[in-house]
């Protein structure tokens, strides 16, 4: 073989090798998504959206339909909605800091040949479903479940209820208490482990040097450990929160009516009203929520990426 | 008692109140699952009479067999295109369009699986309207799955590829080795365990999918979440803790065990690696003291 046709057929490889993804990923991923923005914007005839370009008597025309967009802002429910979506994912990522931080902090400070064991633990829910594992909390928080008669038996809903998270003292399902507290369950271990992979890795001799210059075991957690594990956090927070904010099963099995979230909202447009560009315009503002979180965890992951190459 | 005495109860007071935590439902599904009781909160003695009704019940045995084809189907589908969409960005630092690529292999695994089964389902019927295909059912179930699983694959095939020697390969391209060869013979056998991963992950998702499935079934072809999923939506089921704990003991069990048969494979072969170049040579190479290091 000569080196022309050789170099010809590494080149035919590699197209192959990036071509085969690459149009799957612009099928069935690109251009669903562009055929979304077009049913949020364009006239609908029966049930098909019209072309959005139209020639017609030597004329090029353009026609975008914004009224759904204009629905969404002036119709108080869509506002409120999208409102305390973000408010229930910003709660279930700040427990999810809450509860992960320490329990990565200590398992990457734990002996180094259990470590792998604590990690596979961590991992192992993953295996066993997701849906079951909300179901369960239903039989959980109603009423006689497990955690509602040790929450109840504490006096602890009675604090609930003063704080508003829940409406009467007794009653645990269907509130925003167990909407949060599903979320925080589910996305727990997403928290845990890209803050346990930053920890696990830092130089503690950072740590010694800092405590031999006198700091206080608390000082130098504060200004060295939680400093260096931002990446960490960044990443754990945007895996907790975006999905958070246009999740469906969990506030459908676990949310309440008072529990407005984006997901279940979009969900009943389509499913019930049959309001598909409406359907449609929702999606399309939950993207453009979620936008700014996603361009950071985007940028993150390419770093990361870098830096291991 | 000691500062670092009392830190280290305190660690392991948070390891184990956390752990609890994750493993709190799955023991109550599985206990319920044996509980002669009709009100599922109430214990009332041991029966099995929920995994009788299980064995007559249709409806959610025809929905096991459509999610197993499903998952299978989109394992395979998606171990392959993530092998390739790892290569491509891996091996090739420059294409165009190449952060578009990567933010495409990414997207799916943080977008809201509702706006991903919506925009796929609006394209499928567009499509379906202009050339009467494809029929909403298992190929369409199957075509969502496969986006989520292609992304998932990737990320771990990806992080195998990287930590690749490439020397290895280059070693066996300059004995003479054919690019698809060097592939054949030399990178799949390395990145095996992490296609096996890989593999064993996107079967568990796909088995697991609500959303996407919902969006993108048809009449006639719903999945076992779909099943779960409405019999839950209407209350507490004792049906439902039965396949739970059938799924925890089959599905989970039979993972671990292969993620485990997986993880020793590997570690004999990288000992083995680490034996193959720890033999002297005359002129080692600064990779190879690099590794005995590390």
């Amino acid at each position: 073989m000569n080196l022309a046709s050789r170099f010809a057929s590494v080149l035919r490889g590699r197209t192959a090798v990036i071509g085969a993804p690459y149009l799957w990923l612009l099928v069935f991923f690109l251009l669903p998504f562009l055929i979304l923005v077009k049913y949020s914007v364009a006239e609908m005839e029966a049930v098909q959206p019209k072309d959005l370009i139209q020639f017609k008597d030597g004329l090029l025309q353009l026609t975008i339909k914004l009224s759904n967009y204009v629905f969404i802002t002036q119709d108080e429910l869509y506002y409120k909605t999208y409102l305390s979506s973000l408010k229930y994912a910003g709660a279930t990522t700040f427990f999810c800091l809450l509860i992960g931080y320490p329990f990565a902090y200590f398992m990457a400070r734990a002996k180094a040949t259990i470590q792998p064991a604590l990690l596979m633990l961590v991992m192992l829910p993953f295996w066993t479903s997701f849906l079951l594992r909300v179901y369960a909390w239903k039989g959980l928080l109603s009423n006689d479940g497990w955690v509602a008669d040790l929450i109840i038996g504490a006096g602890l809903d009675q604090v609930l209820a003063a704080l508003g998270i829940i409406s009467t003292p007794g009653k645990l399902m269907n509130t925003p208490f167990s909407l949060v507290l599903g979320m925080t369950y589910t996305y727990l271990p997403f928290m845990i482990l890209p803050l346990y992979g930053n920890l696990s890795k830092m130089d503690l001799r950072l740590l010694e040097a800092a405590l031999d210059l006198g700091a206080t075991p608390w000082t130098a957690f504060w200004t060295i450990t939680v400093p260096l594990s931002k990446a960490g956090i960044i990443a754990g927070s945007m895996l907790v929160f975006i999905p958070c904010v246009g999740e469906f099963v969990i506030p459908e099995l676990l949310g309440g009516p008072e529990t407005l979230m984006t997901g279940r909202v979009m969900w009943d447009e389509f499913f019930s009203n049959n309001d598909w560009p409406l359907a449609s315009t929702l999606a399309v503002v939950m993207i453009l929520l979620i936008i700014v979180p996603l361009a950071l965890f985007n940028k993150y992951q390419a770093e990361a990426q870098e830096r291991r190459t | 008692m000691s500062a670092a005495m009392l830190n280290r109860w305190f660690g392991r007071g948070w390891l184990s109140a956390g752990y609890a935590f994750l493993y709190l439902p799955i023991v109550a599904l599985v206990l319920y699952s044996f509980n002669d009781s009709p009100i599922p909160n109430v214990w009332r003695g041991f029966t099995l009479k929920w995994y009788v009704a299980l064995a007559n019940d249709n409806e959610m045995l025809s929905g096991f067999w459509l999610s197993l084809k499903i998952a299978f189907f989109t394992a395979c589908g998606s171990v392959v295109l993530g092998t390739l969409a790892a290569f491509a960005l891996v091996k090739y630092k420059r294409f165009t369009g190449r952060t578009l690529f990567a933010g495409m292999v990414n997207a799916p695994l943080v977008m809201p699986e509702v706006v991903v089964g919506l925009s796929l389902l609006l394209m499928l019927v567009s499509v379906q309207r202009a050339i009467g295909f494809p029929e909403r059912g298992m190929m369409t179930i199957w075509f969502g799955h496969l986006l989520l699983g292609v992304a998932y694959a990737t990320v771990v095939i990806q992080a195998r590829l990287h930590d690749l020697n490439p020397q290895l390969e280059e070693a066996a391209q300059d004995l003479g080795a054919r690019p698809h060869q060097v592939f054949w013979l030399v990178t799949l056998p390395m990145i095996a365990q992490s296609l096996a991963s890989a593999w064993l992950l996107t079967f568990t998702l796909s088995l697991d999918d609500v959303v996407l499935s919902a969006f993108l079934s048809g009449p006639g072809a719903t999945t076992m979440p779909l099943v779960i999923f409405s019999r839950a939506r209407l209350g507490l089921n004792p049906s439902v803790n039965a396949v739970a704990t059938l799924i925890v003991f089959v599905v989970a069990g039979g993972s671990v065990a292969a993620s485990y048969l997986i993880a020793r494979t590997e570690r004999r072969r990288q000992q083995e690696m680490a034996a193959a170049f720890r033999t002297p040579s005359p002129d080692p190479s600064p990779h190879a003291k690099e590794e005995s290091t590390t």
